[in-house]
Parts: structure tokens; sequence; C-alpha cells
């Protein structure tokens, strides 16, 4: 049974799901930028004390699942969630809601997810996916970071839904309960509150780790890298940085570039805040940055450079983003909203 | 970014999808075009995997000097740390370090090898006697 379904490539996996479930439900007028934005998307921490893949633990998006979880909050669209004990269990729950018509997403983890590149199966839990349909034993598969759809088997699928270690799916399903139509007005609230709570996260957590002062804090510690940690790991620390901040799923830049998107669309829900449209502009700005910063990183891995002073340059780069970041969400907190 | 710079250099996921990206057009509008992939970020992970390869080979010398037990090596070859493979089998983290001990290993019982065998996806033999 195939579901009518409309497949859409996102950039990144949360907000693909969020955005199709979405339109799939009668919200039209939802786009990947506005759910990322709504759901306050944009982050940025570095954990000192946790590794990732033997790296440093870093991250340029909020946590897995607030995005979804957000969006539909600010829409006032009921949402089902929920985890599995029984493998058993999960997947008959998935199966009911094909049988009821309903496209439903799925936590998975990539290291068993057949279709993705050997390069990209490392034990990453937090991917997330579409099942909209099942012919046989094969469910078809509306991967949002894909151009067209995909399929596993039942054992593929139930593997991928009970993958384990850090963000274990536990066959989570989840999925907007009931198609609800949206007003202008309850996106106009939803991009300010968005907007306020990301301000938040980016200025006010307590702490030197997260939001911009995580980038500086990193900034400092990259300074440090090649004297504490010696060059070679100093090198495999500064590519997983990259790769957290340009991997499938951040649109480039950190996802700093969707959100440059999300405050030109909201411009046109709020079309006397102008100054949406500069801050649109600021968080391009900041993107290109990353990616400067992202190329010296390069030069340091490939080896092309490596004397204290590259490290000092990456370290000034991001220091220097931390404060167009700064300046950008607090004028982003100080707009005086037109309606 | 501008939309005619988005990079198009393939990488490994190029032979899966292109990737969507977010770039702005010639009037600083914003939009959307697929990339095959970045040159930088191509590299990064080809650093992260050369790490990996080391990781395995060293563990392997591990094992063969008699320093560790095979599951340290199927464990890197598998990407996992003990925690992964805590998980996987339901061993504590304790007992999967005390496991990597090649005395203790060699006492293990055929029923926790088995387990070990079915997360790494070898048959025991193959756990056992690693070439």
């Amino acid at each position: 049974m195939t579901l009518e379904f409309n497949h859409l490539q996102a950039a990144h996996c949360e907000n693909g799901v969020t955005t199709s479930l979405l339109r799939h439900n009668g919200v039209e007028k939802i786009t990947e930028p506005l759910a990322f934005g709504i759901g306050s998307g944009l982050f940025y921490i570095y954990i000192p004390f946790m590794k990732i893949n033997h790296g440093p633990a870093i991250s340029f998006r909020t946590q897995p699942g607030l995005i979804f979880k957000r969006t539909c909050k600010a829409l006032e669209i009921p949402v089902y969630r929920k985890k599995f004990s029984s493998h058993e269990k999960a997947m008959e729950a998935l199966d009911e809601c094909i049988k009821n018509g309903i496209p439903a997403a799925c936590q998975v983890g990539v290291y068993y997810l057949t279709y993705f590149p050997k390069e990209y199966r490392f034990h990453f839990n937090a991917h997330n996916l579409i099942v909209f349909g099942k012919e046989n034993d094969n469910y078809l598969i509306s991967d949002p970071v894909m151009e067209t759809t995909a399929s596993l088997t039942s054992y593929e699928l139930e593997r991928v839904r009970f993958a384990k270690g850090a963000f274990a799916p536990k066959g989570q399903l989840y999925y907007p309960k009931e198609k609800r139509i949206v007003t202008d007005d309850q996106i106009r609230q939803g991009i300010k509150t968005g907007i306020k709570r990301n301000v938040r996260d980016m200025l006010r957590i307590p702490g030197n780790i997260a939001g911009v002062k995580g980038i500086v804090f990193t900034a400092k510690r990259i300074k440090k890298w090649r004297d504490k940690l010696g060059v070679e790991k100093s090198r495999s620390y500064l590519a997983q940085l990259v790769r957290m901040q340009e991997e499938i799923g951040t649109g480039g830049g950190g996802f700093r570039f969707i959100y440059g998107a999300f405050l030109q669309q909201a411009h046109a829900y709020f079309p006397s805040n102008d100054e949406l449209m500069e801050l649109s502009a600021r968080f391009t700005k900041a993107g290109d940055m990353w990616r400067n910063a992202a190329v010296q990183a390069s030069g340091i891995y490939k080896g092309r450079l490596g004397k204290q002073e590259d490290y000092n340059k990456m370290g000034d780069y991001m220091i220097e983003i931390a404060e167009l970041e700064k300046k950008a969400f607090t004028d982003l907190s100080n707009i005086k909203w037109s309606q | 970014m501008k939309k005619e710079e988005i990079p198009q250099d393939p990488g490994a996921l190029n032979r899966l999808t292109k990737e969507l990206s977010y770039a702005v057009d010639d009037k600083g509008n914003y939009t959307t075009a697929l990339s095959a992939g970045w040159e930088v970020k191509n590299t990064a992970l080809d650093v992260a995997w050369t790490d990996v390869e080391k990781r395995i080979n060293d563990a392997k010398q591990k094992v063969l000097n008699g320093e560790a037990s095979p599951l340290l090596y199927y464990m890197e070859l598998k990407l996992m740390d003990p925690a992964i493979v805590a998980s996987y089998t339901g061993f504590w983290k304790w007992q999967i370090k005390k496991h990597m001990k090649p005395g203790v290993f060699k006492k293990l019982s055929e029923n926790k090898l088995k387990k070990y065998a079915d997360v790494f996806e070898v048959t025991v033999d193959e756990l056992k006697n690693l070439k």
C-alpha cells in the first residue's frame, strides 16, 4: 500500500520531516526555513568533557526532536510521539499508521542504514525519515536529505529504528495527529517566539560553552590544540569541527544560511520590519565567515598549514564570527514587531 | 554564499544524492540549489576515515601481540566504543573492558562469545581466531 505523499528534499532531516508532514496535514505555507526558525534550530555548543567518535562534541543546531516539537506547538498542531521497548509493537504501530493512511516519521540510526554510502555510516542515531507505504516486505521511505525516495525491508527498518548508543531512537514514531488550518497570525506568532527563544539560546545560556560564548570558548581552545594535543590529533579535531559545520544536513555554513533564508521569509509576514532583511544579510555573512574558517581549518588538516599562527588565525576567525552573531542576535532581540 | 558559488566537488555522498544548499541570487534573495559536495568537507571525511583505519590497524597489532583480545579489533572495525558494544550486547562496560584482556577472553563461555559474534557480524570461530 502506497500513501498519497509528496517527497520533499530538504537540507536537514528534521526540518524536512517537519515540513513534509505539516504540508501533508494541510499547512501549505510551511517551508524548511520557517520550520527551522520557528523551531529555534540555530545553536552552537562545544561540550569539552564529551567525545563523539573520539573527537570534540560540537553542534551547530539545537537538540534532536525539538524543531518538530516546537514548530508543531507554535502552530497548535497536536502531535503523536511514542517510543517502544518491543520491536514487534514498534513495527505494528507503524503498519497501523500506513493502514490508516498516515505517513509517519521514525527516528533512526545511520550505521545500518543500507541506502547510505558506507562513508557516512557512523553510529549516529538522530536521523529522521518518513515511512509512506509498504509493498510486500518493503517499506517506502521518504528520506528528506535525498533527491528521491528509497525503500527498506522490514528487517532493515526495524534494525535502524532500534539502533543503540547515544540518542538511541528506541523505535520512536511521531506524526501530527490531525489536519488543522494554520493562519498567518499563528505563523507570525511562531516566528516571534522562535526568534525570541533563539536569542535566549545564543546569548543567555549561563556558562561559557553554549551560544556565542561557546564559539569564543572553542576559538580559545583551538589556539591551544597544537601544543596540547599535538599536530595529528589537532588535525582530526579540526576535521570533525568542519564536518559538524558543513556535512549533510546543515545547508552549509553551520545552518547559518538556512537561518538567513528564514529571516527573509519572516519579512514576508512582517513587511514593515525591514530590519529582518538586513539581519538576514548578516547571517549570510556569518555563514560565509564560517566557510572561510573551514577553508583555513582544511589547510591545517590537509597539512598545507600547521604553524601556531595558523591555529591562531583559525581561532581569530571564530572570535570574529562570535562578535558578528552576538550583535545580530542582540539586534534580533530588540526588534519592534509591527504586528 | 551566492548561488553560483555553491561548490560542485563530488564526494562520497554524491553516489547517493546531491545535497540541498541555501544561497542567495543576484538580488540577494534566498533560493536553493543542489550541491555535489565540497572539497573542504570531503577531505574532512577522509581524515575521519584515515583515523578509523589507523585505530583498526593499531587494534589488530595489539591483538596479534597478545596485548588485547580480538574484541578490541572488532569493536574498532565496527566503529564502536565500549558504551555502544555494551548497549548492543547487554554486558556492562566494565565487563567488556575486562573481556578485552586476552586471558579473560580465553575463558569466556560459548554463550558470551556468541553475543559478541552476533553484534560484530562474524562467527564465534572468526571472533576467536583473528588472522
